[in-house]
């Protein structure tokens, strides 16, 4: 019994074109969960028998063919942490003057487009420039200092956008408001921009911190050494890293047995991972809180 | 309510000038929005600025405590005195201004924090230098929240959000904020256009509450709240003041043809 709403075969073709669509667009977001999940898998597999404490703890032994990471791990954190206390703050203050202050004239448009630019410059490039800059010029060696610079100055764009974006996403209604009862810019932005952008900031913060520990090539030639018998005691010396150590351990050593560089890729990318979850948690719980 | 402004119940109808304007003109870029406008709005009384879209009257309104002036591209002409000091002036401090003409927007825009530090938001702002113990700041919380006739409503509530409140109760709340700073002039852009009728309603019993104890200029596309809650009004169009009189006198008498044909609705 055919009703007004039975089906036609024009029906019938578009919802086939429709399905067909569908299930292409899901197959392609399955291919890109695949590299992943194999790159995660394999780590596990190959490199997860060699973790242990005792791995994370102690120094590499018999020409890096064997023993832990521990001086790598904590060059990595060393090198992280001071590339971040360079970078957020200049990134952050350098993000409430582009989105707060600058006036919407050709020099802030230039400046904007060298940010977007310094985010393109690969990083050997930001590598050679900190030699000259960091290295010589300013004659901090090869360094700790140095090389978390080098990496502040490549991350910078990630930060100074990221945190650009989150402050404008905060309603231009709320900045009225406290300039109407008497507020001047800055206490409009200590009061309600910042505290209503402070999520979007975070993940700013966590894209760098996930690109700066991973990242070799700026600190390959400013800060970070091959070995080093001892850890460092300041940011005036070198130090070893996380992935330097497993370009060395990969390429460089002979009789490297197979499962110690996917441990340390393994750690690498662990210790990526649970600064991810905390920041992402930090942030759940912060996005909770607010409303409007 | 059904008050039509009359100007015999005016209790002070020798009262001064709270805002004259001298020659303004103003531009956006090289878009000119306002011409030649010399007004002198009453003391103490609600004035109602009425006009088709475009017509200039929000940007008056929004040149009269400067708030205009973020946008790099506004350029002005002439003078607006507000208490006979033209707030146009190099010595005038900004800040000084917003403090005594207050604003309230066409949607409420509450702070996404809580009433009570909504309410006392402005008034912290500008008393650093002295520690306000809580009960004095209660006291200013209740007074200001009284007189926007919340305070019953809210007063179990201060520490929930004010995001939280329905429209009406936040635009009251958005007028509330503004008197601890203790304001002379209240602007008020379409006040009730994102409001219901009952919160209309409610609203413009407020506004009318209010009067005497502020200036107020209220923006507005509503004709028939232009009548019944204004006691001058004014009509613009295309950037140039075309009547001010008496809403009474306005509605019902109009001087010019373009009034009379935009109150009948011919065109806005």
């Amino acid at each position: 019994m055919a009703t007004m709403f039975a089906e036609s075969a024009l029906n019938a073709r578009n919802k086939k074109v429709q399905g067909l669509v569908k299930t292409l667009f899901m197959l392609m977001t399955l291919l890109l969960i695949i590299p992943v999940a194999i790159i995660l898998g394999t780590l596990v597999y190959k490199g997860g028998g060699i973790i242990s404490i005792d791995f994370l703890f102690t120094y590499p032994t018999d020409g890096m063919t064997a023993g832990g990471i521990f001086p790598a791990l904590l060059g990595t954190v060393w090198l992280v942490s001071v590339a971040l206390l360079a970078s957020v703050p200049i990134g952050i203050a350098a993000a409430i003057y582009l989105s707060e202050y600058a006036p919407d004239n050709w020099s802030t448009r230039a400046i904007n487009l060298a940010i977007i630019n310094l985010a393109g410059v690969p990083s050997i490039v930001h590598a050679l420039f900190g030699v000259g800059a960091f290295v010589i010029f300013f004659g901090f060696g090869t360094s700790i200092l140095s090389a978390s610079l080098t990496l502040a100055i490549m991350t910078l764009p990630v930060v100074i956008v990221s945190t650009r974006e989150s402050l404008q996403a905060v309603p231009p209604a709320f900045r009225e408001a406290c300039w109407n009862m008497g507020a001047t810019r800055w206490q409009a932005i200590r009061k309600v921009v910042l505290p209503n952008a402070v999520t979007g900031i975070l993940t700013g913060v966590i894209l760098e911190v996930s690109r700066t520990s991973g990242e070799t090539a700026p600190i390959m030639f400013t800060g970070a050494a091959f070995f080093l018998p001892f850890l460092p005691q300041g940011i005036f010396d070198q130090t070893m890293a996380m992935s330097l150590h497993l370009f060395v351990v990969s390429t460089q050593v002979p009789g490297v047995p197979e499962e110690l560089p996917y441990g340390v890729a393994l750690v690498l990318i662990a210790m990526v991972l649970l600064m991810n979850s905390l920041s992402i948690g930090f942030r759940m719980y912060l996005r909770g809180k607010k409303k409007w | 309510m059904g008050n039509t402004a009359a100007s015999a119940e005016q209790p002070d109808n020798q009262a001064g000038i709270a805002i004259q304007t001298d020659q303004l003109n103003l531009w956006y870029g090289t878009f000119q929005a306002l011409f030649d406008v010399n007004l002198a709005i009453r003391k103490g009384i609600i004035t109602s600025l009425i006009g088709p879209s475009g017509c200039g009257k929000s940007t008056f309104l929004r040149s009269v405590n400067r708030i205009n002036e973020r946008l790099g591209y506004v350029r002005i002409s002439g003078t607006i005195e507000v208490f006979d000091q033209n707030i146009y002036d190099q010595d005038v401090e900004l800040i000084q201004v917003r403090k005594q003409v207050g604003m309230v927007f066409q949607r409420p825009n509450p702070l996404p924090v809580s009433i009570r530090d909504n309410i006392l938001f402005g008034h912290r702002l500008h008393n650093k230098d002295r520690r306000y113990s809580r009960s004095e700041e209660e006291e200013i919380l209740e007074g200001a929240l009284q007189q926007v006739l919340l305070w019953d409503k809210v007063k179990d509530m201060l520490d929930r959000k004010a995001t939280e409140l329905s429209l009406e109760e936040q635009q009251k709340l958005c007028i509330a904020r503004l008197l601890p700073v203790k304001p002379t002039v209240l602007l008020m852009d379409e006040p009730c256009s994102a409001l219901d009728p009952k919160g209309t309603a409610a609203v413009e019993e407020l506004i009318w509450e209010l009067r005497g104890k502020y200036t107020i200029l209220i923006v507005t596309h509503n004709m028939a709240q232009a009548r019944r809650a204004s006691e001058e009004c004014i009509f613009m169009l295309m950037g140039k003041v075309v009547e001010h009189s008496l809403t009474e006198q306005l509605f019902v008498t109009p001087a010019s043809r373009e009034t009379a044909n935009y109150i009948e609705g011919r065109y806005g």
